[in-house]
């Protein structure tokens, strides 16, 4: 790791403060990623700045019709929190299967979406719930803020706060670990909103990040069950394509794990 | 007899510092004035080195030296060696090329290290290690063995000429090709056994220490083998004279093999330790440098052919190997593919002709080396493979197939060198057919089937040698150094006892099963002996721990050591009890007079021995034995594996519903060591079925599984529970009867896996790992095939 300062932000306006007058800062959330790639001395911050004691960012809230969830809330907090199994039994489940439970003690459901890595869980569920986005500066809704390759709109000084979730009328999560890094080599979060509307968002598949399928969610409008979603397969073209699994394998496994999150929607 | 005695399940004795953290391995040590060393390395895999300057690095904070491949050599330190020679078919010796502890004029791998900093801290020596300019002229690389010799492939090292290291045979050929020629039916199949990187948990570690008042060297180390490090350095590095060199190997976190070998890592700390003027220089690689560096394991492609007779006999097995060796010739590699693996080519099989043919070659990959099993793996791989593909085609069942030619007369001299000493393969497999329920496999697979999954269940029949040993057959096979093994029994005047062994133990267990030993032959408790080794200084020339051969060999000499510790006691005792020698035994901590109460304890007669005030005519005083033992054969284990699967034909998915696991490894000296050490190997060998492959890019050389992210070590939700169960026959070749155990598990278990994935989905082309996206691939290549 290359040398680098530690600043501990007492609230989030702090935090934006210290980013701008660092040279070449860097928020540290759970630090999952961040953490390892300056051990590998891939990235070379000048300045950290901790988000992990400002107060209340990582609290968790919810009325009968949505959820929202604190930047701050570790993924094991938002797996065993009584209100998002009640609400979106489906988050719940997407953040117990979250790497192993060192990173679920510690990684973010800010700093995962932030990241926006193509193999994260949670990019699938803030678009297929149709997320939105609290940022210091304003609200981004799912559709707008994934842009590509771990690319977000965040502005350079821009901070997520919190993340609401609508109650759906029925979600699902299903996901094909790559073996290795046990990140999604491909996951499709399938829901039913409140309004009838229907979305299926793909992780780890695509190579422009995550993505929605409007044939699958057309199908699904239509009839909701596997065997709608069954013959609708996507563009191996468009598909990742590594030593794990080829192209042709990812586009397979979006028709097989839509299927299979149709199977555990509830 | 004692309660901690053969065959006791006693807890590890080493278990208490290790799970409190109190182990002490090198990366703990410090010194004096330490110093810490970063190494440059290259990032192309084949490159001249055009031109390297250090001076930026040189002036940045803390940093005491910038070193290069040219100072080595101003200072006349020889290159590191290939300690095993082996011999083309036309008789001329292995082309082995210069491997310098640092290169000097060219880079040949990917991780090849090219210059070295030492500074203060670490973190400055890494910091200024980025501050070194190496000018760079980029060669072509070629890292498939099947392509090394192909005409326009880059040339590696001048010594070897299209980068063939040795053309070696091994066999009767016409005998071979004539069985063939009269065959009923001859199988023909292609394996790849893929590249592993060992991953010990703790990775490689040194500290290089000269004392410029003693003219004398100390490495601390993590290796397996301590004197044998100390013998290369001195005699072939050119470090220092044995006597003013210390190697010391404290607590070693795993080793696989990995650890045997002497790297350039090591030599250069030493080295680098004089040229600074004496204050110790330590190195500890960061994973990413394990991945890069390391020796890996395997890397074979093969072809062969099995030839039957008309009753389905065996008559025939002929086989051609290219073996990667990577860029150097690490220091046991030319072993591997040649005498630790063809000669293992007949398994548990009556097969009178076999011809097996290998060519070892260079590539721009890391050096390839032992790692747990080394040859046997690949050899057992081939065989069970093609005894199940054999079957297949035949039309046969696979243990029947197996069982029509399994050897059942010992001793057994096969085409191949090896002479079977004992073995019962008939009992290994009834017992793991048994427990794996074979009868009821197809109603399995009729109700898997039905959920839309694909059973299949396969077969491993292994034997592997070990002990590596004895002296006389490695030498004349062309190994540079014997392979006994010393030990030394000191009995302290109180009665407890010290025994320095020559075997290493790095996660063996060596420091319970050892005084497990001493227990059941004095008496003594277990807590009342202790184990040394791992240190030069302290312990007499050993030969070091591998190839399972610390039981069958290092327990031996010390029960020879214990023999005549026992004679002397005896002795004493009965020149105290004035009672005849003959009738002296010695029994649960006490020598007395068979069927009489007039008795010493045991640490009465170890008293006596050092006061001498009362010792029989011409005796010397002391109590304390050594012996050297080099055993008569090698040992060999062997076993049944059965392996049941299932495969999602969506995903490609392997789940392994059941793995039984039936060896036969002689006597046993602790049951739940052996357990563990067959439930590890398993690990291993499953994780290179399923989970495991190096990848190097074809172009461009650089290696695409560098890390954990990418390269898949087996965790615990990849494996079933083990059933796992042993049987016994004696090994007659030691006076323990021990076989060896560590290795077992890695060598039997690959073709287990692959024969039951191959027989689920009814493809047999699959390269291990079996990943999800090979098995998919495959299982819908049959299902193109029936459309």
């Amino acid at each position: 790791m290359y040398e680098t300062s530690y600043h501990r932000a007492s609230s989030v306006a702090d935090a934006a403060a210290k980013l701008s007058s660092a040279e070449d800062g860097k928020l540290v959330a759970g630090g999952q990623t961040l953490i390892p790639t300056m051990k590998q001395r891939l990235a070379a911050p000048s300045d950290l700045i901790d988000l992990g004691k400002i107060d209340g960012l990582g609290s968790i809230a919810s009325d009968s019709s949505s959820v929202t969830i604190g930047a701050m809330a570790t993924h094991a907090s938002v797996a065993s929190d009584g209100s998002v199994s009640s609400t979106i039994p489906a988050l719940a489940c997407l953040a117990a299967g979250i790497g192993d439970p060192h990173v679920r003690n510690r990684g973010t459901i800010g700093g995962s979406v932030a990241n926006n890595d193509p193999a994260a869980d949670y990019p699938a569920a803030v678009l297929g719930l149709n997320g939105s986005i609290k940022t210091n500066k304003r609200t981004l809704s799912a559709d707008d803020f994934f842009t590509g390759l771990f690319e977000t709109a965040l502005d350079e000084d821009e901070i997520i706060e919190s993340i609401t979730f609508a109650k759906p009328q029925k979600a699902g999560y299903a996901k094909f670990p790559n073996p290795a890094s046990r990140y999604a080599m491909t996951g499709v979060f399938v829901a039913q909103l409140a309004d009838g509307s229907v979305r299926v968002a793909v992780t780890g598949a695509g190579n422009d990040g995550v993505f929605r399928v409007p044939e699958m969610e057309a199908a699904l409008a239509a009839n909701w069950s596997k065997d709608a979603v069954a013959s609708v397969s996507v563009s191996a073209d468009d598909m990742l394509g590594d030593l794990h699994g080829s192209q042709e394998y990812r586009a397979n496994l979006v028709t097989v794990m839509a299927k299979r999150a149709i199977d555990a929607a509830v | 007899m004692s309660a901690e005695g053969i065959g006791a399940r006693v807890l590890r004795k080493e278990d208490k510092r290790f799970i409190t953290g109190r182990g002490r391995y090198t990366d703990d040590i410090a010194l004096k004035d330490m110093t810490h060393a970063a190494f440059v390395r290259s990032p192309h895999a084949h490159a001249k080195i055009v031109s390297i300057n250090g001076s930026a690095a040189l002036a940045a904070p803390g940093v005491v030296a910038v070193l290069t491949g040219r100072d080595l050599a101003d200072d006349q330190i020889g290159g590191l060696i290939c300690g095993w020679m082996i011999h083309s078919k036309d008789g001329s010796p292995m082309n082995a090329g210069a491997h310098p502890a640092i290169a000097a004029d060219v880079a040949k791998h990917v991780g090849d290290q090219v210059a070295m900093v030492i500074a203060e801290t670490k973190a400055q020596a890494r910091d200024a290690a980025e501050l070194v300019e190496v000018e760079y002229e980029e060669l072509s690389a070629v890292v498939d063995p099947t392509q090394a010799q192909a005409a326009g492939a880059p040339q590696i090292h001048p010594e070897a000429a299209n980068n063939l290291i040795y053309d070696w045979e091994i066999g009767n050929q016409a005998d071979t090709d004539a069985a063939f020629a009269s065959a009923a039916n001859i199988v023909a199949m292609d394996v790849i056994n893929n590249r592993l990187v060992p991953n010990a948990l703790e990775p490689r570690a040194a500290i290089g220490s000269y004392d410029p008042a003693e003219e004398a060297f100390s490495l601390y180390n993590t290796s397996q083998n301590p004197h044998v490090a100390r013998l290369v350095l001195s005699a072939f590095v050119g470090i220092a004279p044995e006597h003013k060199l210390r190697v010391v190997a404290p607590d070693v976190g795993g080793g696989f093999g990995s650890k045997i070998f002497i790297y350039p890592e090591e030599t250069a700390c030493l080295w680098a330790s004089k040229r600074i003027g004496g204050r110790p220089v330590k190195w500890t690689a960061d994973r990413t440098e394990a991945f890069l560096v390391d020796a890996h394991g395997r890397d074979h492609v093969t072809k062969a052919e099995m030839a039957f007779d008309a009753n389905n006999i065996i008559t025939g097995f002929r086989v051609s190997t290219i073996a990667n060796i990577g860029a150097y010739m690490s220091t046991f590699s030319s072993s591997v593919p040649t005498y630790l693996y063809a000669t293992l080519l007949s398994g548990q099989y009556n097969i009178p002709n076999i011809y097996a043919e290998v060519q070892a070659v260079y590539t721009n990959t890391a050096p390839v080396d032992a790692y747990r099993g080394a040859g046997r793996p690949e050899a057992t791989y081939l065989l069970e493979r093609m005894m199940e593909t054999s079957a297949r085609q035949l039309g046969l069942d696979p243990v029947d197939l197996r069982r029509k030619n399994f050897i059942r007369s010992f001793p057994h001299q096969t085409p191949v060198i090896m002479c079977y000493d004992a073995g019962d393969y008939d009992a290994c497999l009834d017992s793991a057919l048994a427990a794996a329920d074979y009868a009821g496999f197809p109603a399995r697979r009729a109700e898997a089937a039905a959920r839309g999954k694909l059973r299949g269940m396969g077969f491993s029949c292994y034997i592997e040698a070990c002990g590596i040993a004895p002296s006389q057959a490695v030498g004349s096979l062309g190994a540079g150094v014997g392979l006994w093994e010393s030990a030394e029994v000191r009995v302290n005047p109180v009665g407890t006892i010290e025994v320095l062994t020559g075997s290493h133990s790095h996660g063996q267990g060596h420091e319970t099963t050892f005084a497990q030993l001493v227990s059941q032959r004095l008496g003594v408790p277990t807590d009342n002996v202790q184990i040394v080794h791992g240190d030069t200084d302290k312990v007499q020339f050993g030969m070091g721990t591998y190839g399972s051969r610390s039981g069958a060999v290092g327990m031996s000499a010390i029960s020879k050591a214990l023999d005549k510790v026992e004679a002397k006691a005896k002795k004493i005792a009965a020149h105290l009890l004035e009672a005849s020698e003959a009738d002296i035994v010695i029994e649960g901590g006490e020598v007395k007079v068979a069927g009489t109460d007039k008795t010493l304890g045991f640490h009465e007669v170890a008293l006596a021995a050092y006061t001498g005030h009362n010792l029989p005519e011409g005796m010397e005083p002391g109590l304390k034995e050594g012996a050297f033992y080099d055993p008569t054969n090698f040992t060999f284990p062997s076993g049944t594996y059965i392996c049941e699967v299932e495969v999602d034909p969506d995903t490609g998915k392997t789940e392994i519903i059941q793995f039984v696991a039936t060896d036969d490894f002689g006597t046993i000296i602790n049951p739940m060591i052996v357990e563990g050490q067959v439930h590890g190997g398993l690990a291993q060998g499953i994780g290179q079925a399923l989970l495991e492959g190096c990848s190097y890019d074809l172009e461009s050389g650089q290696l695409l599984t560098g890390s954990f992210m990418d390269y898949c070590m087996p965790r615990a939700d990849d494996l079933p529970s083990f059933q796992i169960s042993t049987t016994e026959t004696i090994c007659p070749g030691n006076p323990l009867g021990m076989k060896g155990c560590g290795e077992a598990g890695a060598i039997g278990s690959p073709p287990a896996v692959i024969n039951a994935i191959t027989d689920a989905i009814g493809n047999n082309d699959l390269t291990m790992p079996a990943t999800p996206l090979r098995v998919w691939e495959a299982a819908n290549a049959v299902k193109a095939a029936a459309e």
